[in-house]
This record gives C-alpha cells, structure tokens and sequence, in this order.
C-alpha cells in the first residue's frame, strides 16, 4: 500500500481522490477541514517547513499503516493564502472495514495537527495573527499512545 | 550550521535562515548562544516550552547534538490540519 501524499497550493476534488482509493476497498473514511469564517476573518495564510512535512507526513502515514490494515491512505496538505471556506487538508482512508477506516483517518488528523509542520497566520483586513497551537490537539493525540 | 527560523520565531528574529560557524553542540547549548546574539533572539526564544526543533528535518530534543553540517530548524508549535 502506498500512501499518496500531496503538499500543495491548488485546491482538491475530494470526490475524485475517494474514487480513486475504491479499488480493493469495502470500506473508505474521510476527513476535510476547512477555513473558518470566524470573527471577520478576511484570509488564512499557511506556511510550511517544505523540506520536513512531507518527510514528517510520510512518517504519520507509515505509523497509521503499522497499527491497521488500509488498503490506501491519502493526505493532502494545501499552503498558501486561503479564504473563508476554502479547503484545508484533506485525510482519506481505505479499508477492508469501517473499525480500521474511522480510527486510521482520525488518528492521521490527530497526528497531522500536532505533528506536521505547518503554521497558520490569521488575517483580519489589515491585521495578522499567528494562531496558537491548542492543549487539546495534544490530548487528542494522547488517546492513541500504545 | 545551517539555521532555519519559521513563523513567529522569524518574525522575531527578523531573518528566516542563517549560517553559523560552530564546533558540535546540543540544541540547549545552540539555544543559549542565540540568545547572545541580540534582543529579537531573546524574544523568540524566551518560552522553551511553546519551541520545538528539528536537526535534518527530524524532531530534536534540548539534549540531542548537533553537528557542524547539520540544518537545524526552530519554530512554534504547529497548527496545521
């Protein structure tokens, strides 16, 4: 199984990256997240440490692959400026099953969150602000230790 | 050493990548020489709790040692997803 890992600026037709994961599979989870329209929030900048995510997404991914049996695993990370409602990240699992398929996909995200190296910078009109990693993301990654 | 500074912590700095030339180190050790090197330092490495490293693109601890040729990246916890 080898997991398709993207990072990239343009946007992702979830429907089409799920097709292609069909193949073989009885079951397929996902997960996409989302620009907030939060506060008047006018833009969502992402940076990203190019040459660590991927490395550090492949990792994520082989982890998850190590503890169920996925017949395909797809992440896709956008950066750049991104506007309310625009698509963030996209996590897809394929499985013989739904248990393997639900807990894979939420324990990528999980992972991913606290993880990857990615940094988001909020934009109100003229103002900037570095979003603030959150305890809860690193007790929602907690619930997965062995 | 090569030395990359990300979000925040280059905002800080004023400056998103630098060479140094050091003798090996731990990351602790490279920490407190930065610090020396003026106030925009200080400030981005103040709370060594909200900082994370990486030596060649893999997670560091304060302890793990750092060679002439490495990269070394600092940055903020990460809040992509």
């Amino acid at each position: 199984m080898t997991p398709h890992i993207r990072i990239q600026a343009e946007d992702f037709d979830a429907a089409a990256e799920l097709t292609a994961l069909r193949p073989g599979a009885g079951a397929l989870a996902s997960f996409i997240g989302l620009v907030r329209d939060d506060n008047g929030l006018t833009a969502l900048t992402i940076e990203h440490y190019a040459a660590m995510t991927q490395k550090e997404i492949v990792r994520i991914a082989a982890e998850a692959a190590s503890r169920w049996p996925l017949t395909g695993l797809t992440i896709i990370h956008r950066i750049g400026r991104l506007e309310p409602g625009a698509q963030i990240v996209l996590v897809a699992v394929a499985a013989a099953h739904r248990g393997e398929a639900f807990a894979a996909c939420e324990f990528l995200m999980d992972y991913l969150k606290i993880n990857a190296p990615f940094w988001k910078q909020e934009e109100f009109g003229a103002v900037t602000r570095w979003v603030e990693a959150r305890s809860t993301d690193d007790d929602a990654a907690a619930r997965w230790k062995k | 050493m090569r030395l990359l500074y990300f979000a925040g912590l280059r905002q800080k700095i004023g400056k998103s990548e630098e060479t140094l030339d050091l003798p090996p180190r731990s990351v602790a050790e490279l920490i407190a020489h930065l610090k020396t090197r003026g106030p925009g330092y200080v400030a981005a490495f103040a709370d060594e709790t909200r900082l994370r490293a990486a030596i060649n693109q893999d997670y560091a601890a304060l302890d793990a040692m750092i060679a002439p040729d490495d990269e070394v990246a600092f940055f903020p916890p990460v809040t992509g997803g």
